[in-house]
């Protein structure tokens, strides 16, 4: 996101697009041009579709992300705070005998750790997803592109970004033109 | 990669071979055990042990016959390609239970050797037990353990059946008929545990008492049989036909499903505890203080450790459940944490907290499931290994693939 200054019209052509997008009329046609984008190289590239397709996960290798990780340390800290909640209250500060029982009596503890663990883990996970996801975002390039409305409805975007070091304007249009794309367009900045 | 619907469902010859030769190890061990339980039981006259020993690995094969059973129904009330390549296997293991009522003749024989309400000088002078005598005694209870097994054997008789005509009429009535029993054979059964839970773990003893035992019990069924079935499609896979069937996808559902019930079993056994513990009430605390002390505390840590966390951490992983391989040995290792767990349940009712290791304790098990398996293989190999006309066959074959 440059601003826009005097110097943008006089670049204009030779400025960087932000990628080429190209237009899939079905599900399976994304995939398999995905797939084909990752076999030629492409690590920068990203699909836009009006429902999720599991496929396309395994397409373009996103499973493995931090977030898990994120989701864990959050759990763990949840789980060890609530641990310590109760034994702050029930051991330090208010030391009632019940009935007998030791006042760290950590078999019951366990039901508010749990749920410590998940309300954590819970918010770390939507945190983390906005986090990692960069959101919110009220500008992003590819908003750029001509009919990237359809991609809410019945059309199936793939974007190959140009800081992919692969990324030749020519060649990479006509590598997305051979794979039955119904139209290839470039984004602008 | 597409399946093609023209592949044969037959057992191969390869895997015929392999069938009879995991038949013949299985029925050597199972003879085996068995003989070794004769001896015990004939030659060193341990009666007592013989039966203690044979009930916790009964309800152990027990779980590997009637789990299935409930899998089997459960899957044509929710649909969905896991429960499509496991309702073969399903259904052999559900074939398996004449014989396992063959098996269950010597606790009919050892009901005075096991529990104490069968004594009729012990009921007298036990409050508690005379209280309980008209439910416990041995007419009610050889009655309710026949109309368990008549349950299970028509439930199983009625799906294999109509499975059959399935295969060679197609699906336009068979489907229907099977679907229409699953919803009351799933009540029937989730019944039909409970009770037996109680009749014949519970009342090993006259004063103790949960009303999560029935729940425990369908949970431990669930676990094994689907720890079975998974390490049984892993060594089904390297052979046709299941090799052309199987895909990641499916062990991917599988191991969820076993996941869940990892979580589910510690859910209850831990339910159980925290309000038994809580109480701290004389007549309940006892179970848990006889199973939780000496010997038995370190069987107890080791189930929290090894029947929970670690398979729960390990099917965390999702590379993990795609893994045939790893996959399986998971399932192993819990299926012989499923015997720990029994072992643990059963066991202190007559020793207390004394901990107690017999023999007999590794030649029943291995007795029962030897026999039980080689039966099962018997029964696997009868029938194509996928159901030929099941309308969701397409969908399952596809299941994973392009």
């Amino acid at each position: 996101m440059s601003e826009p200054s005097a110097s943008g019209h006089a670049t204009a052509e030779s400025a960087p697009a932000y990628g080429l997008i190209a237009e899939f009329q079905t599900p399976n046609a994304l995939v398999k041009a995905a797939r084909a984008a990752r076999e030629k190289g492409y690590r920068k590239l990203d699909a836009y579709t009006p429902f999720p397709i599991e496929e396309l996960t395994d397409a373009l290798h996103l499973h493995h992300n931090r977030l898990p990780l994120l989701v864990l340390l959050g759990g763990l800290t949840g789980g060890a705070l609530g641990y310590l909640l109760q034994y702050f209250v029930t051991v330090i500060y208010y030391p009632i005998n019940v009935g007998g029982r030791p006042l760290h009596s950590w078999p019951e503890y366990f039901v508010i750790t749990f749920e410590c663990t998940i309300l954590f883990a819970g918010l770390t996970t939507v945190l983390g997803l906005l986090g990692l996801c960069g959101l919110p975002m009220p500008y992003h390039p590819v908003f750029n592109a001509k009919r990237f409305a359809l991609a809410s409805r019945d059309r199936f975007f793939l974007c190959i970004e140009s800081e992919d070091p692969l990324f030749e304007r020519q060649k990479t249009a006509q590598f997305l033109e051979s794979l039955d794309a119904k139209e290839v367009s470039e984004v602008a900045h | 990669m597409t399946a093609q619907t023209s592949v044969d469902f037959r057992v191969s010859d390869g895997l015929r071979s392999d069938l009879g030769r995991w038949r013949t190890r299985a029925l050597i061990v199972g003879v085996i055990g068995m003989l070794a339980m004769a001896a015990g039981l004939l030659v060193f006259h341990q009666p007592f042990q013989f039966y203690q020993s044979y009930l916790w690995a009964f309800l152990f094969v027990l779980g590997l016959a009637v789990g299935p059973l409930a899998w089997l129904m459960l899957q044509y009330l929710t649909g969905g390609a896991w429960g499509v390549v496991i309702r073969r296997p399903a259904e052999a293991a559900a074939r398996t239970l004449p014989l396992v009522l063959v098996l269950f003749l010597p606790i009919i024989i050892g009901i005075p050797n096991l529990y104490p309400w069968a004594h009729p000088a012990v009921v007298a002078a036990d409050r508690v037990l005379t209280h309980q005598a008209p439910y416990l005694n041995y007419r009610f209870f050889l009655l309710r353990a026949l109309v368990y097994f008549f349950g299970w054997m028509f439930l199983s008789y009625y799906f294999n059946r109509w499975s059959l005509v399935e295969d060679r009429d197609g699906p336009a009535k068979a489907h229907g008929k099977m679907s229409f029993l699953a919803g009351p054979g799933v009540i029937f059964w989730s019944l039909s545990v409970t009770f037996m839970s109680i009749d014949w773990v519970l009342s090993l003893h006259s004063q103790w008492f949960s009303t999560m035992f029935g729940l425990l019990f369908m949970v431990g069924q669930g676990l094994t049989s689907m720890a079975f079935l998974i390490a049984l499609l892993v060594a089904l896979q390297a052979r046709a036909p299941m090799s052309q069937v199987l895909t990641k996808r499916h062990f991917h559902d599988l191991g969820k499903l076993m996941f869940a019930l990892t979580m589910v079993w510690a859910y209850f056994s831990y339910s159980q505890f925290l309000i038994i513990w809580t109480g701290n009430l004389p007549e309940e605390i006892p179970w848990y203080l006889s199973r939780t002390n000496g010997g038995w505390g370190y069987i107890a840590m080791g189930l929290v450790l090894f029947h929970f966390a670690l398979p729960f951490s390990l099917l965390l992983s999702r590379d993990l459940k795609r893994n045939a391989k790893l996959l399986r040995n998971v399932a192993i290792f819990v299926l012989f944490m499923r015997m720990v767990d029994l072992f643990w349940q059963v066991t202190p009712y007559f020793y207390g907290s004394a901990f107690h290791l017999s023999w007999m304790d590794i030649a029943a098990p291995a007795g029962l499931i030897g026999i039980w398996l080689a039966y099962f293989f018997i029964q696997l190999e009868k029938r194509p290994l996928m159901p030929l006309h099941e309308p969701n066959l397409e969908e399952a074959l596809n299941h994973g693939r392009e």
